[in-house]
């Protein structure tokens, strides 16, 4: 599924903005998730008591590059990640524009294929543009990570019939909604469109309760993930009715 | 010689890579380290050298999103 690896869970979780390190691990255990993100910082105090919750979570780490702008900041901290962290996966953030955290699309694919020819799997952060997409694939990727909407804002599916179009456009690609999502029946959403996972944190670290939500997303992952899997109705302009007509007495 | 590690600007007689990590006290394996920057590999410390108003940068995991 993911660069040959098969996850039960297909919620991927932030591990950033959580009221205490006791939450942010219990969030992960109630989330169900088995791939966590983190990222590289300047060495700080509190080093040592987060590597310890990375290591009791048993997740699959996904090392980001986030706030990088240019595409040397970002090749260089995925390298600094891969030697930290051990794995080569890296959630390639290259971020052009301040205010939207919209990812700088030119940049992006040459960090991609920088990366992909030093062995790196790289879930680049996307948009919906589809040529965009391409020149990803092209350049290595084997998933995309198209967002929802912008980081943190918590939006949902910005473009959905955008994303449809993604969708239906990369059958065979493994497609992660990445940012943007704020509620549960969002991430259900993606999910019943077919989307293979869902990637976020700031809907969950910042829930009146984080652990409670953290397990409401993993349940409606999976809810939206089963109904995909179970084909939905089609959709109709006009109603028709479910119960049948025949039989039915005559009282008028 | 006076160089720049994590953007402040830090005293050393260190003449290595290798050398400034063990002396500001970083436990080497667990952070990844730049030099100007270009990565570093754990490996290459030792022959990393610095120069005066060398930019250090020596990371570690963190919370991210």
């Amino acid at each position: 599924m993911f660069y040959g690896t098969q996850l039960n869970s297909r919620l991927m979780l932030g591990t950033a903005q959580y009221p205490s390190p006791q939450v942010l691990r219990e969030a992960i255990a109630a989330s169900g998730a088995e791939v966590i993100t983190v990222s590289l910082r300047r060495e700080g105090s509190a080093g040592d008591a987060f590597r310890e919750i990375l290591r009791q979570s048993g997740c699959r780490i996904l090392p980001n590059t986030a706030g990088c702008h240019s595409v040397r900041e970002a090749v260089t901290t995925a390298q600094m990640a891969r030697e930290l962290f051990g794995t080569n996966w890296i959630k390639l953030e290259v971020i052009g524009h301040a205010d939207t955290l919209q990812p700088d699309p030119f940049a992006l694919v040459e960090a991609a294929r920088i990366l992909t020819e030093e062995g790196f799997d790289v879930f680049p952060y996307t948009t919906e543009d589809l040529i965009v997409g391409e020149r990803l694939i092209e350049a290595g990727c084997r998933v995309l990570m198209p967002w929802g909407a912008p980081i943190g804002s918590g939006q949902g599916l910005r473009h959905r019939e955008a994303l449809r179009s993604m969708r239906a456009h990369f059958p065979d690609v493994p497609l992660v909604i990445d940012a943007g999502i704020g509620a549960p029946s969002q991430a259900m959403a993606a999910m019943e469109m077919g989307f293979d996972a869902v990637l976020l944190n700031t809907a969950v670290a910042k829930a009146l309760d984080p652990v409670a939500m953290a397990r409401a997303f993993g349940a409606a992952v999976a809810a939206g993930r089963a109904a995909h899997d179970a084909g939905l109705m089609p959709c109709r302009d006009m109603a028709t009715a479910s119960t049948p007509l025949f039989g039915m007495a005559e009282l008028a | 010689m006076r160089i720049d590690l994590n953007g402040a600007p830090v005293e050393t007689r260190a003449r290595t890579l290798h050398d400034l990590i063990e002396e500001q006290g970083f436990a080497a394996t667990a952070v990844a380290t730049a030099l100007d920057g270009s990565f570093i590999p754990r490996t290459a410390r030792a022959a990393a050298a610095l120069t005066e108003g060398a930019r250090v940068e020596v990371l570690s995991p963190m919370q991210g999103g």
